[in-house]
């Protein structure tokens, strides 16, 4: 029983554990609610496949301050991620656009699912 | 003929896996190219000249924008390699969390390839050019677009391709 406590403790800290420091954190609760929100639509560069608010890389910090500073200038979540999308291509966003050259992203899996549900139903008739 | 579709549809998964398993997943292609120069704001050296935006549009010749830090390794290795450009084309530096002495000392010591140089205090500068590691080095051609981009150090290999697109 305290095993399965610890456990489950280990993994709602490991899942509260964020790589945002003390001084990054925005004063109005409201914005560093939206900065979070932003900053896991955001993927680090360097990290493969972590957002920017749990790496502490050195360009994650940097993004981080700067969706910060944004906010606070008053830009809307969507002009922000624009902007980071702009400088930083689809590899900066964890789901890509839908766009003619994305589009097989999109579809292949629910193509894949299809065809596994026709196989299915298939050998069962 | 009754697996041909499976089995066309698996080659071709191959295909793309095998392609995709060749590529450095470590390289983000820029998505500035052919896009103007984006605005930026650096800070002045105390021992160098300093330019802003458009001292880089004043220009009729292609230029080279190198992001760099006296602290990077790397950019240590492409250094060499800076030097022989600079005898042929104006190299604007622009050095991300560094401070005036280091690069000073270390540019005394090697060299100083750079027209001049800016600094980036806090990284925004270097994410307004879409950089996310040192070095990396933009071609900026006669009308201000940015024509190629070179991730990490610049390598002998590296250094024929920008000679052969300067040129």
């Amino acid at each position: 029983m305290k095993f399965l406590f610890l456990t489950l403790l280990f993994f709602y800290s490991a899942e509260k554990v964020k790589s945002v420091e003390p001084n990054e954190i925005l004063e109005n609760k409201q914005l560093e609610k939206v900065a979070r929100e932003i900053g896991k639509n955001l993927r680090c560069l360097v990290c493969q496949n972590e957002d920017i608010e749990n790496s502490n890389a050195d360009i994650a910090k940097d993004l981080r301050l700067l969706v910060r500073k944004k906010l606070l200038d008053g830009e809307s979540k969507k002009e922000i991620i624009d902007f980071v999308h702009s400088r930083y291509g689809d590899f900066v966003l964890f789901s890509p656009p839908l766009r003619f050259d994305t589009l097989a992203l999109w579809i292949l899996p629910l193509v894949f699912f299809l065809f596994l549900l026709y196989l299915f139903f298939r050998r069962k008739n | 003929m009754k697996y041909f579709f499976l089995i066309f549809s698996l080659l071709i998964f191959t295909f793309f896996f095998y392609k995709g398993l060749q590529k450095d997943p470590t390289i983000i292609p820029s998505n500035l190219i052919e896009k103007q120069i984006p605005n930026f704001k650096l800070r002045k050296t105390e021992f160098f000249s300093f330019f802003d935006k458009s001292n880089l549009l004043e220009h009729r010749e292609p230029i080279i924008i190198n992001f760099f830090a006296s602290w990077c390794p790397p950019c240590k290795v492409e250094h060499p390699n800076l030097m022989k450009l600079s005898e042929n084309f104006k190299i604007y530096g622009i050095a991300k969390k560094d401070n005036d002495i280091k690069i000073s000392e270390w540019l005394k010591e090697s060299g100083n390839p750079y027209t001049a140089i800016g600094l980036d205090d806090d990284g925004s500068a270097s994410i307004n050019w879409g950089v996310y590691g040192l070095p990396e080095t933009f071609i900026v051609n006669n009308q201000g677009k940015i024509i190629y981009k070179q991730i990490g150090p610049i390598t002998k290999n590296e250094l024929k391709k920008i000679n052969n697109i300067l040129k």
